[in-house]
């Protein structure tokens, strides 16, 4: 899993399809991510990402609520057309922010 | 209408088999020459209903699952999802956005949604203990 940080903010670039079958090993490395000291803001970076199903919603809020009781949170880029209805239809624009 | 093609796929219920799933029935649909986003339309509706019929009708156990899949003269595809696992208690209610039984495993609940959000019919059979059978509709094209 490719990231960087900066400061506070970690950038993870997701590779692959987001479903149930990968969500738990995507959940493990996000969360080793995030456990890093400081780190108060995650941004998943989904140029690389072709598909994600509702299994991918559970990931990213599971993350949001985490940081969140740190005063960060979760914002996402790069959605395609398919990824983006998903995240729409969930009511994730209210809690997650998304980045040009 | 007439249906003028048909398939089915049987597969144990095991995650590794939701990609398979979804790739699978719309390759099938490719036939009708549908766009880009109707084939990620099927793929996400069907992903869904494997991954319910994974997590919440088989559980903890491995059962086998069935789809069939058929093109009618019309433009519509249909599918079904069959699982013969434990079933559903009251649909109306799984049916509801982010109701889920099982929040400590960040299932969002919004598995019926979507698949109601991306195909044009979603109906749903179940029986308490016997098993739970998804039917889905959508339009390739124009008749």
């Amino acid at each position: 899993m490719e990231y960087e940080r900066k400061k506070g903010t970690i950038t993870v670039h997701l590779t692959g399809e987001l479903d149930h079958c990968s969500a738990q090993s995507i959940r493990r490395e996000l969360d080793a991510l995030i456990a890093e000291p400081g780190v108060k803001t995650l941004v998943l970076d989904l140029q690389d990402m072709p598909f994600m199903d509702s299994s991918g919603i559970g990931v990213i809020l599971g993350r949001y609520r985490t940081l969140r009781e740190r005063g960060g949170g979760v914002a996402v880029k790069n959605m395609n057309p398919q990824v983006e209805k998903v995240f729409t239809l969930s009511g994730m624009r209210q809690v997650i922010q998304t980045l040009s | 209408m007439d249906i003028i093609n048909q398939m089915e796929l049987r597969f144990l219920s095991v995650p590794e088999n939701e990609g398979f799933a979804r790739v699978a029935v719309s390759a099938f649909a490719v036939q009708l020459n549908p766009t880009l986003d109707v084939l990620a339309d099927i793929k996400t509706a069907v992903s869904e209903a494997v991954t319910n019929a994974i997590v919440h009708g088989y559980e903890d156990e491995t059962g086998l699952i069935v789809i069939t899949a058929a093109l009618r003269d019309d433009g519509i595809l249909e599918v079904s999802v069959t699982d013969t696992g434990k079933g559903i208690e009251d649909i109306s209610r799984a049916m509801q956005p982010f109701f889920t039984t099982q929040p400590e495993k960040e299932r969002s609940g919004m598995g019926f949604s979507v698949m109601q959000t991306f195909m044009d019919k979603v109906t749903v059979e179940s029986v308490s203990g016997r098993g739970t059978t998804v039917r889905m509709q959508k339009r390739l094209r124009e008749a």
